[in-house]
């Protein structure tokens, strides 16, 4: 029955890379399940494939209508403003997202990549003369997408560390234990930081993110200043922090599968479907967010959803629907066809997945060329993921050769 | 003034951004591939914004008369 009390969600803290086994029984049982989030008031969860793909693509599903009422259902104490592009429907979405699209295609992205070799190629040779053990993350999964997007948007990267804690705090969940003032400050502080960054271009003109975000503003009158701003925060912290994480999971998966790691040593051709088949396995998420308010009656899975109603729809949980893939909770790096939702779907899919899956597979096929005898350099169960963070990740990656 | 909207299936990932900001001409088929509802089309922006939010550029718009290509750009 629909009335019975929401269940608290997310269903438990994130236990490493496992997905909590919930997920799978309401995928069987109804599909769709009444939760209540840390903040907002209760949701729908759809954990479908079908059902989850269908959210995220039809536009019977509004991202602008779950937001700036102060009721959005969260993980964490504040949610996007209304003018941010993760808080918007077409067309407005459209206006922003067609400001940066340009600078990520694949066709783009493509001719990006000898220069992020090469940024790969420096760290390793930084991380060889260091010598073994280190750890990966800040030697290696940080580093590497910081100055990727450090440098496509054009801020200093000697910045990284202070963009990088107030990233920390801002996307912290209750359990890291920030009271909401640390949360909403370490939030406002990018902010200032990326409107003070885009002043200086102002001044300073070059063909750089942040010379195309200006230009857009100040000639073309395509969004507003505050626009701007969340849109080069959107920018810096997912292009920053996403990719560092999957390359530290993605290290992780292969050193805990070595007969995976063992395939891409004999086939280093099989690096782009793995990066797919790692992207569909790996719930990167402590818990879905960003919900959708149906604009009228939607049957999913086996519940009327009612116009008004908020749902989640949940990536990691679709990522693992049976029905869609053959034995969904096997790392499997030939499968044939991938369909997944990692890099989610729809008007909201991320923007620079093009660009996380090149660095993703250069940072991978690198890494694994250059240290033949890669190895953990502590027992597995020894690696510490971190907690109170919307992401999961382990906190430390000790990785000798 | 017609426009013509030819859409590239071969390099298609269905990422679904034009169906989702140009639903009255585009649409995912069931192998998740875009699917052009109308290719002759009267001018409108939603559909040379949807090319241009394509990742892989698969959707190209044209002017029918003239052949120019009005987007992506």
């Amino acid at each position: 029955m629909v009335s019975e009390e929401p269940r608290s969600y997310p269903f438990s803290e994130p236990d490493r890379l496992n997905l909590d086994p919930a997920y799978a029984e309401v995928r069987e049982a109804q599909g769709l399940v009444r939760v209540k989030l840390p903040f907002g008031r209760p949701a729908w969860l759809a954990t479908r494939y079908e059902d989850v793909r269908l959210v995220l693509g039809d536009p019977r599903f509004s991202r602008a209508q779950a937001v700036g009422k102060g009721d959005e259902p969260s993980l964490i104490p504040f949610g996007p403003g209304p003018d941010t592009i993760v808080a918007m429907d077409p067309p407005e979405h459209t206006r922003l997202r067609r400001v940066v699209a340009k600078a990520f295609t694949m066709r783009r992205i493509d001719s990006l990549r000898p220069w992020v070799q090469k940024i790969v190629d420096d760290l390793l040779d930084e991380m060889e003369k260091h010598g073994s053990p280190i750890d990966l993350v800040e030697s290696f999964a940080r580093p590497q997408p910081g100055m990727t997007i450090f440098e496509l948007m054009g801020i200093p990267y000697e910045d990284r560390p202070k963009v990088q804690k107030w990233t920390d705090i801002a996307l912290s969940t209750l359990s890291a234990g920030y009271t909401r003032d640390e949360v909403l400050e370490a939030a406002a502080s990018i902010r200032a930081y990326l409107a003070d960054q885009l002043e200086i271009r102002r001044n300073d003109p070059k063909d750089d993110l942040l010379g195309v975000l200006v230009s857009a503003r100040d000639e073309q009158d395509r969004l507003t200043e505050q626009e701007m701003v969340n849109l080069g925060v959107a920018v810096v912290v997912t292009g920053n922090e996403t990719t560092a994480d999957q390359i530290t999971n993605f290290t992780y998966l292969l050193l805990t599968h070595p007969q995976h790691m063992q395939e891409l040593r004999d086939n280093p051709g099989l690096v782009p479907q793995a990066v797919e088949e790692m992207l569909r396995y790996t719930p990167l998420l402590a818990g879905t967010s960003f919900p959708r308010v149906a604009t009228e009656d939607v049957v999913l899975g086996e519940v009327l959803v009612r116009a008004g109603d908020a749902v989640l729809p949940s990536m990691m949980s679709a990522n693992r629907d049976g029905s869609v893939f053959a034995n969904p909770d096997v790392l499997d790096f030939h499968r044939e066809d991938n369909p997944h939702l990692g890099t989610g779907h729809g008007v909201h899919r991320c923007l620079g997945a093009q660009l996380a899956k090149m660095e993703l597979e250069i940072a991978l096929s690198s890494l694994l060329k250059r240290f033949p005898q890669l190895r953990l350099a502590t027992a597995p169960e020894e690696v510490t993921f971190r907690k109170g963070t919307l992401q999961r990740a382990p906190q430390e990656l000790l990785i000798a050769w | 003034m017609v426009w013509k909207i030819e859409a590239d299936r071969q390099s298609c990932l269905g990422t679904g951004m034009c169906a989702g900001s140009a639903p009255d001409y585009f649409e995912l088929d069931n192998t998740g591939k875009v699917r052009v509802i109308k290719d002759d089309i009267e001018p409108d922006e939603a559909v040379t914004d949807a090319a241009s939010l394509c990742p892989v550029e698969a959707i190209r718009v044209r002017e029918a008369a003239s052949g120019k290509t009005l987007a992506p750009l």
